[in-house]
């Protein structure tokens, strides 16, 4: 990504996870997501644990600096359960973690599985007591009647210890699965979005929760689209978008009514009823919207592009970029191993003017928007010496394939990157590969 | 007269030819229907909607499951497939048929 505003050269930082290809299922990472400040990076796995790393900032303002990220803390977020009454086994992958934004000295995530929501504390305990009147060292209770005087416990220092545990659990208030949660600007609400409704929470109150969007017909046999992702504006309050399988995103104010089920906006590109095919649906089906960090624009990831939409336009999106359009030939295959419906995600860097978002064979792919450049990198092993600079990958779509070109047929559609990260400042970036998490970080940063 | 005619040829071949090349989609969609000439026409319909919304194992009813045992006595059981295949509505699953639960919760290998 060269230019004369300035270079950007990724460079691997690290890797976290197991080297082995025998990769257990409840390793697959789910969901990664850095806190407002970048300090903290979370991860969600499929067997429903939370994985916190820390940056270690002591350098950051040598130019030589590398951020750091070591594990902070770790738990088991969700566990199996089963629906008696429908038969079915609700899993325990962690499919979204949100952050809240920092009140106090405790750091607070919300992650939820298909159907239940937690509210995690994660909290640092650096002091214990020591001198206790009734209680000897080792906690044995003393006799009360050899006790002659009186001291006041004092608080000495000890190792780190971060705690999480669960304050609020929200559940039973969805029927269908979870896709997505969110965090109000408000602080004090949150929405949570399945297939097919989506909830206004209070993060204060468990046992209610109210019903914001309801598309689910009378007739389930009417049934065309189901929601895929939602998110509230990230500083009006009232505001929040959903996408929907049919490509569609519907942008809501809360102050119009109780339920908005009609929407105030409907972003929806037009769409050249002579191109359609039986994918064309399919491949439209929406499966992230991010709303840019200035809240004047939405990001959408359909199968193979990503789409920008300014907020005050809903006839077509302001931009869109190919992905790896080089698979609209190959989508009968991707159709029959269900690739066609895997699900990217997409995100922002923290001024808005880089977009980034996965890709298969390991590789992801970054567009600035400005300079109107693309590149291909790859989260591989391989590249994986400290400050390497990734050499940016190209993959040829037919003909003559160049030397260091890798053509279609090779690309290994087992290896996605569904989950990609930007810290909220600095040019660091969180991506997940099936098991792995790499960190990279831009060279000059 | 058959100079119109062949006007209209060439542009019907012409529209034909267009179709191939503009559109790799249709290509795409031409080979599926070739490979599964059942598959529906509509593919975002409420099926494809409907296997989405119930996704995850279906275990079985022990109401459905003996009810289905004791039908079974009668008529000789085909042997069940031996690939993966999932559990869908009209089947009773057998205990053979059910994934293994998960047992212990290990600490996650990216902690390590």
């Amino acid at each position: 990504m060269a230019g004369p505003g300035g270079d950007m050269q990724w460079c691997f930082s690290q890797v976290k996870g197991a080297i082995d290809d025998d990769v257990a299922e409840a390793d697959i990472i789910s969901t990664v997501e850095f806190n407002h400040t970048g300090e903290l990076l979370a991860t969600g796995d499929k067997g429903g644990r939370v994985v916190i790393f820390q940056q270690e900032i002591e350098n950051k303002n040598l130019p030589q600096f590398r951020s750091e990220y070591n594990v902070y803390s770790t738990f088991q977020s969700h566990e199996p359960e089963f629906d008696y009454l429908k038969s079915l086994e609700i899993e325990e992958k962690i499919n979204k973690i949100r952050w809240l934004p920092q009140k106090n000295a405790a750091q607070f995530l919300l992650s939820t599985n298909d159907k239940t929501i937690k509210l995690w504390k994660i909290s640092e305990r650096d002091k214990r007591p020591e001198g206790y009147n009734l209680k000897e060292e080792d906690g044995r209770y003393k006799d009360p009647n050899s006790i002659t005087s009186l001291r006041v416990p004092v608080l000495i220092p000890m190792d780190l210890m971060v705690e999480a545990s669960p304050r609020r659990v929200f559940a039973n208030a969805h029927t269908y699965h979870i896709n997505s949660i969110s965090v109000n600007s408000d602080e004090e609400t949150y929405l949570s979005a399945d297939d097919l409704r989506i909830n206004l929470w209070n993060l204060e109150i468990t046992d209610r929760s109210f019903n914001i969007v309801d598309i689910k017909p009378a007739n389930m046999e009417e049934l065309t689209e189901v929601i895929t992702a939602a998110e509230f504006h990230p500083h009006q309050c009232n505001t929040f978008v959903y996408s929907s399988s049919k490509g569609t995103i519907r942008l809501c104010d809360m102050r119009a009514s109780a339920l908005c089920d009609k929407q105030s906006k409907l972003f929806e590109e037009p769409e050249d009823p002579s191109n359609r095919s039986f994918f064309s649906e399919i491949i439209s089906s929406i499966s992230d919207v991010k709303f840019s960090h200035n809240g004047r624009y939405m990001m959408t990831r359909d199968y193979l592009s990503v789409k920008i939409w300014d907020l005050n336009m809903e006839s077509r999106p302001v931009e869109t970029y190919q992905v790896h359009e080089y698979l609209r030939s190959k989508l009968c295959s991707l159709y029959e191993n269900d690739c066609i419906f895997d699900k990217f995600e997409c995100c922002w860097n923290g001024n808005d003017t880089v977009v980034m978002t996965g890709s298969y064979n390991n590789f992801f792919r970054m567009f600035d928007r400005g300079q109107r450049r693309d590149v291909t990198l790859e989260a591989s092993r391989e590249n994986s010496k400290p400050m390497q600079v990734l050499k940016p990958r190209k993959v040829c779509a037919g003909g003559k394939r160049k030397k260091d070109e890798i053509s279609v047929d090779s690309l290994d559609f087992n290896k996605k990157i569904l989950h990609t990260a930007w810290h909220p400042q600095d040019n660091i970036i969180a991506v997940a590969t099936t098991n792995n998490l790499y960190i990279f970080q831009d060279k000059v940063n | 007269m058959s100079e119109e005619v062949e006007a209209t040829r060439t542009a019907e071949e012409k529209q034909e030819m267009e179709d191939t090349v503009i559109s790799p989609e249709k290509a795409e969609e031409a080979k599926l229907k070739a490979r599964y000439p059942n598959l529906a026409a509509k593919p975002g319909g409420s099926d494809l909607l409907r296997k989405r919304l119930q996704k995850g194992p279906k275990y079985f009813d022990s109401g459905d499951y003996n009810m289905a045992k004791a039908k079974m006595k009668n008529k000789q059981l085909p042997s069940a497939p031996t690939e993966k295949t999932e559990i869908t509505g009209g089947h009773i699953p057998t205990p053979q048929d059910l994934p293994q639960r998960k047992t212990s919760i290990v600490a996650s290998k990216l902690a390590g």
